[in-house]
């Protein structure tokens, strides 16, 4: 079953800029345009994009706090903007930059007062706070005013916090920002263990491609507003103009070898660079070179995900 | 919406945070003290070149300084009481944050301003009283009804005075900077609630318009409670002109947030 449907989803933005003193032009943003996908109760999803490319706005539609300007949105069967408030207790949401918890009050008041907003009952509300505490480590925290915790501590609450009332879906904006490797690692785990444990679905929004290669089996990738890709991780690697290079190391120095299909980049002594198309099998390229050359050896690298994706938006300027 | 049970929790916890300040309200207090000594000698001397001003004996003018000094923070005639925090959400946009929650945005803010006030009324208003009585002839009544009555008073200025603030801080969603405002609502609020000089003294037309206006409810008519200068009729009446401000403001507060979100969820922010 779809838990979230986004139907030719846009939404444009009117920005007044200053050209003179006097005059302001009037120009129209697209920051969505025409966007559609689904997704599928318990998926755990990436979406990711350079920034400005709308994935904040997407969030916000889904929320329900910005109405697409047209299309249609569902999340959870509700309409967000029109079912907000009903809407918001079956989602939790985390942004990194931003927290829901209270500066001045112990963590354990924030929670405490969560509950009360969202009505948990206080045997669930202990339940899951016991759980929290413990995955995420929290004990010796929650006498302490949120102003005084660090980020990876504040993030650990701001999560927990998301997820005292049991919400069906989980928007994650930029999570692990600014955390160093312990945190992070952390972090997904516990994400990992709430969308298996209590079939949490997950929408991560995140700069950093490592969230998404540990904790994404699917991901989307906008730019402009428009959806450029959505698919399997791994089929990232095939995706646009992501190219594989082929490392041969020859058994003496020899000028570029000449294959079909690939492009000598580099020539170190007997070392020989050969790029080639991702989504091109090696097979007929390896043949090739190990039919004309006396070949020592060859070793292919797969292109870095960062790779692939700085030139997928590359190619979209 | 969630019940009444959460709003109290509100304010229980803002009572307690407005508690740790504890240099903050003694530097307060303290401040009180001295301004209540100046305008109490002031008013001191004017009231012996001019005995029965405004129909005030010189002891009533004095206990109505001192009054107004217990009341000055409590009731927020300088601004600065929990709407400050949610000026501060709208200009960073963390008020999106609150917007999306299952909460009444406004009784939200309402509960938790009660709750500073609350713990500002016992320490920020009886300090400066027991430092007036100390110095000068006061007079308290001695009817604990009138007390009780001007407690409700006190309620209600509190509300009155926090729903001028909650549009204060909603005017953030179309201004940069709500300082400006801010100023403008504090030069009223300080002139025409009387904190300075008694409204009973305004002259002919312009003591009928301060008391037409919200202001008169954050000290004069709470004061005249207390100082017993309204009884009976008297005294239902001031009540209702303070809650009808009330609902009216709290109402337009109402309309603003409905606007005022329409602008950020319709427009973007």
């Amino acid at each position: 079953m779809s838990l979230i449907e986004v139907d030719r989803v846009s939404r444009t933005f009117v920005v007044r800029r200053k050209t003179s003193t006097l005059r302001r032009a009037r120009q129209v943003v697209r920051a969505v345009d025409d966007l559609s996908f689904t997704v599928t109760a318990g998926e755990m999803v990436g979406y990711i994009g350079p920034n400005g490319a709308g994935k904040s706005t997407t969030i916000k539609m889904l929320t329900g706090i910005l109405v697409p300007s047209s299309g249609r949105l569902r999340v959870a069967g509700l309409d967000p903007s029109a079912a907000r408030v009903e809407l918001a207790r079956r989602i939790g949401v985390v942004f990194g930059q931003r927290t829901t918890l209270w500066w001045d009050l112990p963590l354990r008041d924030s929670f405490a007062l969560l509950r009360r907003i969202y009505r948990v009952p206080l045997t669930r509300f202990r339940q899951n706070l016991d759980t929290f505490v413990e995955l995420l480590d929290l004990g010796d925290l929650l006498h302490r005013p949120v102003r005084q915790l660090s980020l990876g501590q504040r993030m650990r609450g701001d999560i927990a916090a998301a997820l005292l009332h049991d919400p069906d879906i989980l928007y994650l904006d930029e999570p692990t920002i600014g955390l160093d490797v312990v945190s992070k690692s952390a972090l997904r785990g516990f994400l990992r263990e709430v969308n298996a444990e209590r079939n949490v679905t997950v929408l991560l929004t995140t700069h950093d491609l490592v969230d998404i290669e540990q904790l994404c089996r699917r991901v989307m990738v906008i730019d402009h507003g428009h959806l450029v890709y959505d698919g399997e991780l791994a089929g990232l690697h095939a995706f646009g103009n992501a190219r594989r290079t082929l490392v041969v190391d020859l058994s003496d120095p020899a000028p570029p070898v000449d294959v079909r299909g690939a492009t000598v980049t580099r020539v170190d002594g007997p070392r020989q660079w050969l790029e080639f198309p991702a989504q091109a099998s090696a097979a007929p390229i390896v043949a090739a070179v190990a039919a004309g050359y006396d070949v020592a050896d060859l070793s292919i690298q797969e292109p870095a995900i960062e790779d692939v994706i700085r030139q997928l938006y590359l190619d979209r300027r | 919406m969630s019940g009444p049970g959460l709003y109290a929790a509100v304010a229980v916890r803002s009572f307690r945070r407005y508690s740790t300040y504890r240099a903050a309200t003694l530097a307060g207090a303290f401040t009180n003290s001295v301004f209540g000594v100046i305008l109490a000698y002031t008013f001191i001397a004017l009231w012996s070149e001019r005995p029965d001003l405004g129909g005030y004996d010189v002891t009533t003018a004095v206990t109505f300084v001192w009054i107004g000094q217990a009341l000055l923070t409590p009731v927020a005639i300088f601004a600065s009481g929990a709407e400050a925090d949610l000026v501060e959400r709208v200009r960073t946009g963390d008020v999106a944050i609150d917007l999306y929650r299952p909460t009444d945005l406004q009784l939200w803010w309402l509960a938790a301003d009660l709750g500073r006030a609350a713990f500002q009324l016992l320490a920020r208003g009886l300090p400066p009283t027991l430092i007036g009585l100390l110095i000068f002839d006061l007079r308290f009544p001695s009817n604990p009804v009138t007390w009780l009555v001007f407690l409700l008073s006190v309620v209600l200025a509190v509300t009155v005075s926090f729903s001028i603030r909650y549009l204060l801080a909603l005017s953030g969603f179309w201004l940069l900077d709500v300082r400006g405002a801010q100023t403008l609502t504090i030069v009223l609020s300080t002139f025409f609630s009387g904190l300075f000089l008694p409204l009973v003294i305004f002259p002919g037309w312009l003591k009928d318009v301060a008391f037409a206006l919200p202001w008169a409810s954050l000290l004069q008519l709470p004061a005249d409670v207390l100082l017993e200068e309204r009884t009976g009729w008297s005294v239902v009446q001031a009540l209702a002109f303070q809650a009808a401000w009330a609902t009216a403001l709290l109402l337009l507060g109402r309309l603003v947030l409905r606007v005022a979100t329409r602008r950020v969820v319709v427009q973007g922010g």
